[in-house]
């Protein structure tokens, strides 16, 4: 199953399913112009509100991440082509590498880089609202 | 069509001396799964009652479809199923099915077929002979062929193994998503409201002390925790929504029902090492305000 929000992570769950819809295009999983589960079989067999499927579904709409095509369904947006991720995992990759590399010239331990790292992601991560 | 489908105001009962409503706020919105969240005895089955018009409140609200719970119109259109899941035993599993359409000038003979086939039904199978599960999921059938507009359940998978539940549940989902209607269900059960409920009450000792769509919730409560150098300081927060503050040596935790931007904000000015935070969850909403009174 592609999609499998945890009702008990204290997360929305239409945010979680929208992460995951998400996640989905930009691995490839889905592709430009695939159409998404419906509403009410995804909800049936997610065991989830309906209406909550129907929520992610419009605000993804609204993003432009999906079309909502009326009566025939939902889906993935043809204009958006998302950069695939284990691509910008590659790129990212010597610009992590670089920066290591000098904060341990300049003497910090593995330790105090990786709890820099995760203050930053938390800090960050809140104004940006990107809270996984 | 009414904003609400059930509304209640400051809905009180008093049994022999014994507040079961203390003022029972209730705002339930058309196509919604609510679920109905309390304790044992905190007045889940007493509102029930009022709201089907069998139990009268001593003061106070509950109007259904817009319409007075004594209406005859309230009880046409609803469908209910009981904790007990009283059935005829004496009958077999057709002749329930048989003795209850006629009752209901709109019942779903398409939806009857469609459940026998679900469920499993065995139609020759005596009533009293048919386990809790089947039990509750023939209740469920006659609730739901008799073509209503809204279902009162009162802790329908109560005793129920979890695959039987979950069973229920998605015969629950699949039925909202194909049928207009609203569904309104009593539980104590935590992780079903949080798996199919889109809005929600907690209902503490008569009262309803949390409502809302889940989503909100969900995005209204959250926890802030700070690491500080030394000792926390001590400090008041001024932001909205400020449930609680726990100082403990280096930590401080702020619960919050009004989101984490602001406390963030005013957290960031400490000068804290760290600043995290964290999702709240409905288990957690509900330990927190149901214990919040005692």
């Amino acid at each position: 199953m592609l999609f499998r929000p945890n009702p008990s992570l204290g997360v929305p769950i239409y945010l979680q399913l929208m992460e995951q819809v998400k996640h989905a295009i930009e691995t490839g999983a889905l592709r430009a112009g695939e159409q998404l589960p419906g509403i009410r079989p995804l909800a049936e067999e997610l065991v989830m509100n309906p209406n909550t499927v129907a929520k992610a579904y419009r605000e993804l709409e609204h993003e432009g991440v999906i079309e909502l095509r009326h009566g025939a369904g939902a889906f993935v947006s043809a204009h958006t082509r998302p950069k695939k991720l284990a691509d910008a995992v590659r790129d990212a990759q010597p610009v992590i590498a670089a920066t290591v590399k000098r904060l341990r010239a300049r003497g910090l331990t593995d330790e105090e880089i990786r709890r820099l790292f995760e203050a930053e992601l938390a800090a960050s991560g809140r104004t940006g609202g990107h809270r996984a | 069509m009414p904003d609400s489908i059930i509304e209640t105001k400051d809905l009180h009962k008093v049994y022999d001396g014994v507040e079961a409503l203390r003022g029972l706020d209730l705002n339930v919105p058309p196509g919604s799964i609510y679920g109905f969240l309390g304790r044992n005895g905190a007045g889940k089955t007493t509102t029930i009652k009022v709201l089907l018009g069998m139990s009268h409140p001593t003061s106070g609200q509950a109007r259904v479809f817009g319409l007075p719970v004594e209406s005859t119109e309230v009880r046409r259109r609803t469908g209910f199923v009981s904790e007990e899941k009283d059935l005829y035993d004496f009958m077999t599993v057709g002749e329930m099915i048989r003795f209850t359409a006629p009752f209901f000038p709109r019942w779903r003979a398409d939806l009857e077929q469609r459940y026998l086939r679900k469920f499993e039904l065995p139609a020759d199978r005596k009533v009293k002979a048919l386990s809790r599960g089947t039990r509750t999921k023939l209740a469920l059938l006659l609730a739901l062929c008799r073509g209503a507009e809204l279902l009162i359940l009162d802790e329908p998978t109560s005793g129920l193994d979890p695959a039987m539940a979950e069973e229920v549940l998605q015969a629950l989902v699949a039925h909202v998503a194909s049928e207009e209607m609203t569904v309104f269900f009593s539980s104590h059960q935590i992780a079903e409201v949080d798996q199919i409920a889109d809005h929600v009450a907690i209902v503490d000792r008569g009262r309803t002390v949390v409502t809302g769509a889940l989503d909100d919730l969900r995005e209204r409560y959250q926890r802030i925790q700070m690491v500080f150098d030394g000792d926390a300081p001590q400090t008041q927060f001024r932001a909205p929504g400020v449930i609680r503050v726990q100082r403990k040596g280096r930590m401080l935790t702020v619960m919050s029902n009004g989101g984490a931007d602001a406390i963030v904000d005013e957290a960031t000015a400490l000068h804290p090492v760290s600043v995290d935070v964290i999702p709240v969850t409905l288990k957690e909403i509900f330990l927190e305000t149901v214990a919040a009174e005692d």
